[in-house]
């Protein structure tokens, strides 16, 4: 399954390498990435394959909520479709 | 990949602009549930719910969960009971309302609609059994919700139907007096009611429809809103395209939705219904959104040609995003549901009569609207048969969801808490319309009905 997952917050320095370890961890592979940083407020998109995941769809989103928490951004994971639904033909 | 700003778009307007599905709603044909014995038959009706939508609130919570986007409600729609019932040997049918209460507590849902008869053309004994059972059902019960249909534009409008049902409503306002009539709030009186409507307090399964089936209601005002402030002070045609895109967005989302549950539960997808349905929180209001488009207050002139554009072109995006639309589909005006609403019925400009007019050109009609609690049946009546004639005449469905709040006179509140929110008891004409409703009979269907 692809996924989409977004990371919003204040900008510093190593919250690519920490999420996308996380992400390693979980199994999951990044596809795609893009960020930007605006008035030091960074998002992040990454587009992300979790079909060789070691856990379940709840699992990640729980793994990411909690990392999320401990490096105070919002982090959420949602299934590519819903993006497609409302922005492509 | 995506595009940045899409996908950031798509977040916003679930995190700050109130973007949901407004509802998942199960419905269930309970045809099959008929029984002499009316125990037998409320044990059927109870059994056959929990088995079907055993899984609906748990699939519908994953998919919340994968796609990130919050599904307020779920809920189950049944067989009208008045025909399940028909064959039981019984003079009150609130044991099949407690058996439907009782299924719709095990399976997690939140309302469950389909305490209904439909007596356009006239009633049999059990549509006058269920119609009697309705104060005391609602009373008795939590989550269910009930509706009548008096009127279609083949029948013409059945004015002893019309006439008991303002007495029904008094009842049912008296019954629940200690929760503010809030009985009446889960009791809709239709004409031309559709058989595949998600939305409560008037969804019920017609008979026409398969045996279990899952309808997709949307919602949106606030996204709606937010969209039209980057087009102030712009003609019209770029009012009506804004809308448009933003209802495609949004009905293509309850696409995706309604696809998913139906696979995930085995059941066959029914509808889309279109509707932009309002909460009583601050910004997600179809009132604002007339607002927006120039008028000081809902409700005054130029509210009625404000509210046509926004239910036509919400129609017009949301029909091509979905494979199959149907329900209500337009814009809901429920008063005490929605935030601006009730503060334009506070101030005084939005009145019974603009809200009438209101109903020719959107969706449903009368809708979630206190008035005094001393207003007379025959009064309930002939506000149901004007409402009724609207949707006749016009081809479209309307309804009429009134609550006489016992002990309220105008200018005071009512708070029914939750989604049903809080309503201001606005002021109906004090002349009596006693003798117009004791005529009983038939309105006739008028000419439009003659198509063939």
């Amino acid at each position: 399954m692809r996924a989409i997952v977004t990371v919003v917050g204040p900008d510093r320095v190593g919250i690519i390498a920490e999420i996308c370890t996380l992400l390693a961890s979980l199994g999951i592979n990044i596809v795609d990435i893009s960020q930007t940083v605006m008035q030091d407020f960074f998002t992040m998109i990454m587009l992300a394959d979790t079909s060789g995941a070691n856990t379940g769809f709840d699992g990640i989103a729980e793994a990411l909520t909690r990392k999320g928490e401990e490096m105070e951004l919002s982090i959420r994971i949602q299934r590519e479709d819903i993006f497609n639904a409302m922005h492509t033909i | 990949m995506l595009n940045h700003n899409d996908i950031m778009s798509t977040i916003d307007m679930i995190d700050h602009q109130h973007l949901d599905i407004r509802t998942i709603t199960m419905g269930i044909s309970l045809l099959d549930c008929a029984d002499p014995e009316p125990t037998a038959c409320a044990k059927k009706i109870y059994d056959k719910i929990c088995r079907r939508a055993e899984k609906l609130v748990s699939t519908g919570e994953a998919i919340e969960r994968e796609l990130g986007i919050p599904i307020v409600n779920k809920r189950i729609s049944v067989t009208p009971i008045s025909l399940v019932g028909a064959a039981s040997r019984t003079d009150s049918f609130v044991p099949f309302a407690h058996a439907m209460d009782d299924a719709a507590k095990v399976c997690g849902v939140n309302f469950i609609g389909g305490f209904s008869a439909l007596v356009h053309k006239g009633m049999t004994p059990a549509d006058e059994t269920l119609i009697r059972s309705i104060p005391e059902a609602l009373a008795m019960t939590e989550m269910v919700c009930s509706s009548v249909n008096v009127a279609t534009i083949r029948a013409g409008i059945n004015m002893d139907a019309v006439a008991l049902m303002g007495r029904i409503i008094r009842k049912t306002a008296e019954l629940t007096a200690d929760r503010g009539g809030l009985g009446c709030a889960k009791l809709v009186v239709f004409a031309n009611a559709v058989e595949d409507n998600p939305f409560m307090a008037g969804a019920f399964h017609g008979v026409g429809e398969a045996d279990t089936v899952i309808n997709v209601g949307v919602s949106g005002p606030g996204v709606v809103w937010h969209a039209l402030q980057a087009v102030k002070g712009r003609p019209f045609d770029e009012v009506a395209e804004t809308i448009k895109k933003t209802a495609f967005r949004i009905t293509r989302m309850g696409q995706l939705v309604a696809q998913e549950a139906s696979r995930r539960l085995g059941v066959p997808f029914g509808v889309v219904d279109l509707s932009l349905a309002p909460t009583p929180a601050v910004g997600d209001s179809v009132a604002r959104i007339l607002e927006a488009m120039g008028l000081e207050v809902c409700g005054t002139h130029g509210t009625t040609a404000a509210l046509a554009l926004l239910n036509d072109a919400v129609k017009k995006g949301g029909v091509m995003a979905s494979s199959s639309v149907g329900g209500l589909s337009g814009a809901f005006i429920p008063v005490s549901e929605d935030e601006g609403m009730i503060a334009a019925a506070k101030s005084g400009t939005l009145t019974l009569d603009k809200l009438e007019a209101m109903t020719c050109v959107c969706s449903v009609g009368l809708d979630m609207i206190a008035v005094p609690g001393d207003t007379p049946a025959s009064t309930l009546s002939a506000i149901i048969a004007d409402e009724a004639a609207i949707g006749v005449v016009n081809n479209k469905t309307t309804a009429v969801r009134l609550i006489p709040a016992p002990g309220k006179h105008v200018g005071d509140q009512v708070e029914f808490g939750g989604l049903l929110g809080s309503a201001p008891v606005m002021p109906v004409h004090t002349e009596s319309a006693e003798a117009f409703v004791a005529r009983g009979g038939r309105i006739p269907a008028p000419m439009q009905s003659l198509k063939n």
